[in-house]
């Protein structure tokens, strides 16, 4: 459990006190990450379905590796390996899954609310690594863990996302678990890439990249589908990159001294990114990455391991 | 010896005639014989005591989806019927979207032997506008009429092409058919399946915004003032849509249109609160409490003439999906007369107006017999007890499917009696036939 909840399928009915008791928790499971032998026995016996209906390299991996850091088994179940092309729903699917009596099911899928109605038909916890546009916790619950770490608070500090947030779960999480945190969001792209209400969710709209990363203290910068040029969203990743992506003139000029660049991945170096931001200074993207596994730890511990797997996680991950 | 029905002491509501009092309703030989204050009854006539209930005409809906033939897995004529006279509807119009659509007139002759042996609603097909429905060439007016049809429909989809659409409306006044009109522009459409506002950016849903079809319904309007066609706008969803409307009656044209129980009931909101529930998955989708508000307001002032379900049946394995795949539609014979019910009790729609929208309108809209209970006329009538309460359970519907967002709810007002031609087909508590 985590707080009230069974599942994570998303950081929207989060409070500020679920999502500390998840980044909490990550502080213990990243230092097991740094030991030289990466392997604690706290989910021992303990199973792990990683169910993906979309492509992912980077989420599924980083589930995984949590999972056996933990000493749970993971069993990677993708859709093109399995029975969905044959016509299977996807409640048959998790069904028998189900009877194969996996602790958590971590689930991808490209429909939002695909999670949630998964959640509703099995007994174990799930999770949610990424439904349609909806949202993707864990990379919110990341993207948090890194801010904290790098800035020690979000209280007040102001935090800029920019790319196409209509299509972006990535987004969704973050303006949750960020504005939970206490940060103020600012949400940046064209139009066309601004979704109705977005500021009912709390965040402010800009559609000037200077103006939206002014005084920021990170820039989030989201990945440019390669389907959403002629979509027509854009006219061309050439305009995009020029107006909405990040280069190290404009960073030197833009960004204030601290201001920390990030960016969930796969990068399209040369769209949202240049290599000379993406590998620079101010970036923490590989801190994501590794981060992420800590994060997935802790919310694998925390579903997997019953009520009072709380209370025992720190003594046991700092055993 | 003439065979006698009394429907007595009820609160008879029958907007054509401005009746609404307390009378007894005499049906001699499945015709209104009378509607009277005080009528004595011979030994031999049999009775419906409808004290504390309204009596009205039969309910005629314009848009019902039997799925048969073709997929009668989800519906069949028989039971969309049965489900139709439990929800006091006598009459209800059969939309041409069946496997293989209306286009023909065995289609037609099919859905109309179905229902004369059903026995229960009179059931009135919709051919199509197009041949397969595929927008690219005129169906057989002329045939479809001939078998029976009332009114043309390529109903689940728009027709796109604004030429096919003129001479659709053109040529169908040959036959003094109206053209009956789903309407949401395709490229505006996208891949949506939820309305577009802060409800689909929350969801991270793909949305349809309001204006797909309100550009739709202003091109119709537009094609109708230059053919001098007979349009009927279907499932109206939008403000946009209702002023639309509004305007073009103020101009005169010859415009009718529906909405259903759905648009005037629930929001985007309660799609969300659902958490995805593919029961509140239609197209149109359900849109925002601004789109609401106005559907009530044009129901309420007339512009929008009828409330029709779009009783939409669909099996469990098409429902019990992911949001983005599950089959659009919900089943609203059974429910229509409570959920509108409740604008009544929240002072948002008259009776009477309920009543007419329900009757009345819809039979003018299509020409249809009925929506009346003059000396003479068919006896088809409701019998209804506005203060019963019920929960939806789905076990009890009649329709084969359950795919209703009041399942378990309990909801208020019942029709206890339905009367088609004289013949008493539902009667609260008796056992289906």
């Amino acid at each position: 459990m985590i707080g009230r909840h069974k599942h994570c399928l998303g950081l929207a009915d989060y409070s500020r006190e679920e999502i500390v008791e998840v980044l909490d928790l990550a502080v213990s499971m990243k230092e097991v990450l740094q030991r030289p032998i990466k392997k604690v026995p706290s989910l021992r016996g303990k199973s792990v379905v990683n169910l993906f209906f979309e492509a992912s390299t980077r989420t599924r991996s980083s589930f995984e590796v949590a999972a056996k850091v933990l000493s749970a088994d993971a069993l990677n179940w993708t859709a093109s390996a399995s029975s969905v092309t044959k016509g299977e729903t996807l409640i048959d699917t998790v069904r028998n899954l189900e009877a194969m009596r996996p602790d958590v099911i971590v689930i991808r899928h490209s429909a939002g609310g695909a999670p949630g109605l998964v959640a509703s038909r099995v007994g174990c916890a799930v999770i949610s690594a990424g439904d349609g546009a909806h949202e993707h916790p864990s990379q919110g619950l990341l993207d948090c863990f890194t801010l904290r770490e790098k800035l020690g608070t979000l209280e007040g500090k102001t935090i800029a996302i920019v790319g196409d947030i209509t299509h972006s779960r990535v987004a969704r999480s973050d303006i949750y678990g960020l504005l939970a945190l206490g940060a103020r969001v600012r949400v940046c792209g064209p139009p066309t890439m601004i979704p109705p209400g977005v500021e009912r969710l709390g965040a402010t709209v800009h559609h000037a990249l200077r103006e939206a990363v002014a005084g920021a203290d990170a820039v989030i910068m989201l990945r440019i589908q390669h389907e959403r040029i002629g979509d027509p969203l854009i006219p061309s990743t050439r305009e995009y990159s020029r107006l909405w992506g990040l280069n190290a003139r404009k960073a030197a000029e833009w960004l204030t001294p601290g201001c920390l660049v990030m960016h969930p991945g796969p990068i399209n170096r040369g769209v949202e990114l240049e290599p000379d931001v993406a590998d620079g200074a101010r970036s923490v993207i590989l801190d994501q990455v590794e981060n992420g596994v800590a994060v997935r730890m802790a919310l694998l511990y925390l579903l997997a391991g019953g009520p009072e797997a709380a209370a025992e996680a720190k003594t046991s991950a700092r055993a | 010896m003439a065979d006698l029905l009394f429907i007595e002491g009820g609160r008879v509501i029958d907007p054509a005639s401005g009746t609404d009092a307390v009378r007894t309703v005499v049906i001699r030989d499945g015709l209104v014989a009378e509607v009277a204050e005080r009528v004595e009854r011979p030994r031999e006539a049999r009775a419906i005591d409808a004290r504390g209930r309204w009596v009205t005409p039969g309910f005629i809906d314009l848009h019902v989806h039997l799925r048969e033939p073709g997929q009668e897995y989800k519906e069949t004529v028989a039971t969309g019927a049965a489900a139709a006279v439990a929800g006091g509807f006598t009459a209800i119009c059969a939309m041409p979207n069946t496997r293989p659509v209306n286009d023909t007139a065995a289609v037609t002759e099919l859905v109309l032997a179905r229902a004369a042996a059903a026995g229960l609603a009179r059931v009135y097909p919709v051919g199509c506008i197009s041949k397969g429905s595929a927008g690219e060439e005129l169906a057989e007016y002329g045939e479809l009429k001939q078998a029976g049809c009332v009114a043309l429909s390529d109903d689940g989809k728009p027709v796109m092409n604004a030429a096919l659409m003129r001479r659709a409306l053109e040529y169908a006044r040959a036959f003094g058919l109206p053209l009956t009109v789903h309407e949401e522009d395709l490229a505006l459409v996208g891949k949506g399946v939820m309305h577009e506002g802060a409800v689909s950016t929350r969801l991270g849903l793909n949305g349809i915004p309001g204006q797909a079809e309100d550009v739709m319904v202003l091109r119709d309007l537009a094609l109708a003032e230059l053919t001098g066609g007979r349009l009927h706008i279907a499932h109206i969803s939008t403000r946009g849509a209702v002023r639309a409307v509004r305007e073009a009656k103020r101009r005169g044209l010859p415009v009718t249109a529906e909405v259903t129980p759905h648009h005037l009931a629930l929001t985007d909101e309660d799609l969300a609160a659902s958490g995805y529930s593919t029961d509140y998955k239609m197209n149109p989708p359900l849109r925002a409490q601004d789109d609401v508000d106005a559907c009530r307001e044009g129901l309420a002032d007339g512009t929008l003439d009828a409330i029709a379900t779009d009783h939409a049946p669909h099996a469990v394995q098409e429902k019990d999906v992911e949001f983005d795949v599950a089959a659009n539609g919900i089943v609203g014979l059974e429910t229509a007369f409570p959920v509108c019910l409740e604008l009544v009790r929240r002072g948002l729609l008259a009776e009477r107006r309920l009543v007419e929208a329900l009757t009345a309108a819809p039979a003018a809209a299509f020409g249809l017999p009925g929506g009346r209970l003059a000396r003479g006329a068919p006896a088809d009538v409701a019998v209804l007890d506005p203060a019963a309460e019920w929960v939806v359970a789905p076990e009890r519907l009649r329709s084969k499917s359950k795919n209703s967002p009041w399942k378990g709810r309990r909801l208020t007002g019942r029709c206890t009696h339905t009367v088609v031609g004289g013949r008493i087909v539902h009667e609260e508590g008796r056992a289906d036939r």
